[in-house]
């Protein structure tokens, strides 16, 4: 998010320029920054004043404590890892066993063709309705959450993918036969590296889908876990224990985003 | 003259099927390309030229007739023929150099010598400061060049050029069309070059085909000889025949337009 590129200016004008833009962003910035604080100070006022319940609304400084227990009490990394580790293996796996299977999809026209149908159908249902399914089948424990993550990113990512592989201008793939090129090696010189961008962009999808599956399998059946503390919170009304998790959870989503921009910049050099 | 045929069309013809019908494309075209010549290809849009080069190349097979590269029967693609399309397709994700590796990579044969050459080529046509550049960063008239250099890194014996300027502005066009054909002709390389400009083709040519309206058979060769000082495109634009050859031609494929 923040550009910390050393912009050498070609002249006074420039400069001003480079300037204005700089301000420009900088007070963007200071916007967004102001609306969280403010946000914050008023949610805790009114929390103080009881203007609103902090029973139900909780309020910063009561989320601030819960954090400083739950730490003090040496759960907290647990939880936060342990939801973290499902995910990123979640969106890992999508990702990589969707462009797998993308991959047989673009080899095999056949295939293609043949599958379809049934991809349609996978994509539009809900994947969490087969929650119950899965633990039956895998047990409840952390293998289950994965297969959750896993199972809402899999459908969309080989869509995506395949998609991004039958976009690949055919005039490039012409090029390579010119060449000679073997099925393979146009994949592989062509096709792979001509989705990259599509790849990345699947895997931020992913990120957000996989939080959705890990939260969603936490639910069901763990214990432990971001999704742990959230039902759990709710099931003993403790709305302070849930505020604080949906509060981690947005600032580990959102570096996990982070994560796949810093990515996507060192992956696409070419770009500037 | 008793130069070697590079390409010989034997009575030609090609049919693309669909489950709408078959679109007869190229009908009976016999036609032969002796080593060094360059021959330009002009006819109506849609009438089958690119078709034309792809069974030179190897891509598609005539559904009737032979053709030969190198007095062999063409079976698929080969390293005899280079093949230049209407846009560079540079790779983006690849640097110039690794651009111009590109067949040689295809082929296994990148090693310190054919590196060294296409390095040479690069040099030699004014890309060598820009062989770490990515092909975002260079010129539209630049970008034509090093995709020619490319064609030319694997070395083939024969050149197919399809309307390979048509993407750039007209001055870069003139400019880069004299290039290549200065390459061209100063590498030794047999060409054939597919275009809609009636001028370019004259320009660079030794021998003009007119085609018909699709399916393509030929309507006509001419044989263009020029008196100009130097036989570069741009100087030959100037020649005092050149508007009577583009008359005659012009004249020739205007018939189908009505
Ligand atoms: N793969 C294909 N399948 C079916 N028909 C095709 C195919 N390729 C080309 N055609 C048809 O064959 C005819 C000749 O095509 P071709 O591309 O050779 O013409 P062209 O002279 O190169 O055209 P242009 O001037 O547009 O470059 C056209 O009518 C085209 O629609
Ligand atoms: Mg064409």
């Amino acid at each position: 998010m923040f550009n910390r590129n050393k912009i050498k200016a070609a002249s006074k004008e420039h400069a001003m320029y480079i300037a204005k833009i700089k301000r420009k962003k900088l007070f963007i910035r200071l916007t967004q920054i102001s609306i969280l604080i403010l946000f914050i100070i008023l949610w805790e006022l009114a929390a103080r004043f009881k203007i609103i319940d902090a029973f139900i609304t909780s309020q910063p400084t009561r989320i601030v404590n819960t954090l400083v227990n739950l730490h003090e009490e040496g759960t907290l990394w647990m939880h936060i890892s342990i939801s973290i580790i499902e995910t990123i293996v979640g969106f890992i796996l999508g990702t990589a066993l969707g462009t797998a299977i993308a991959i047989v999809l673009w080899w095999s026209d056949f295939i293609a063709k043949v599958a379809d149908p049934y991809l349609v159908v996978l994509n539009s249902l809900p994947k969490v309705a087969l929650g119950p399914i899965i633990i039956v089948w895998i047990g409840a424990g952390p293998f289950a959450i994965i297969t959750m993550a896993l199972l809402v990113s899999l459908i969309v990512t080989i869509i995506t993918v395949l998609n991004g592989f039958l976009d690949v201008s055919p005039d490039k793939i012409k090029l390579l036969k010119t060449f000679g090129a073997t099925k393979l090696q146009i994949l592989k010189k062509v096709i792979l590296p001509a989705s990259i961008p599509t790849i990345i962009a699947a895997l931020k999808i992913n990120v957000g889908m996989s939080w959705v599956g890990v939260i969603v399998g936490e639910f069901l059946v763990s214990k432990a876990g971001l999704g742990h503390l959230i039902v759990y919170g709710g099931q003993v009304f403790k709305l302070d224990l849930v505020m604080t998790s949906v509060f981690i959870l947005s600032i580990a989503a959102a570096l996990m985003y982070q994560f796949t921009t810093w990515l996507e910049k060192k992956l696409i050099k070419w770009h500037n | 003259m008793n130069r070697k045929e590079v390409v010989s069309l034997k009575n030609v013809s090609l049919k693309y099927y669909s489950l709408e019908g078959e679109t007869p494309a190229v009908n009976d075209i016999s036609l032969s390309v002796k080593e060094g010549e360059f021959i330009g290809i002009v006819g109506p849009s849609g009438c089958g030229k690119t078709t034309i080069l792809s069974l030179i190349a190897g891509l598609i097979k005539p559904t009737k007739g032979q053709v030969l590269v190198d007095g062999k029967l063409v079976e698929g693609p080969s390293t005899d023929v280079g093949y230049m399309l209407q846009q560079d397709h540079l790779f983006e994700w690849r640097t110039i150099l690794q651009n111009v590796l590109l067949g040689l990579e295809i082929h296994g044969k990148v090693n310190q010598e054919s590196r060294a050459k296409a390095e040479r080529l690069l040099e030699t046509y004014g890309l060598g400061e820009f062989k770490n550049h990515y092909p975002d960063q260079l010129s539209g008239g630049m970008r034509q060049r090093a995709a020619l250099i490319r064609t030319l890194a694997v070395d083939p014996k024969m050149l197919l050029l399809d309307e390979p300027f048509s993407a750039l502005d007209y001055q870069t066009r003139l400019a880069i069309s004299d290039e290549v054909s200065t390459i061209i002709r100063k590498e030794g390389k047999t060409a054939l070059l597919v275009t809609h400009d009636i001028s370019e083709a004259i320009s660079m040519s030794d021998k003009v085909i007119v085609l018909t309206k699709r399916p393509a058979t030929i309507k006509s060769i001419h044989e263009i000889r020029l008196t100009c000082e130097k036989d570069n495109p741009i100087s030959r634009r100037q020649a005092p025949e050149f508007r009577e050859y583009f008359n005659t031609i012009w004249k020739e494929l205007e018939v189908h337009v009505q």
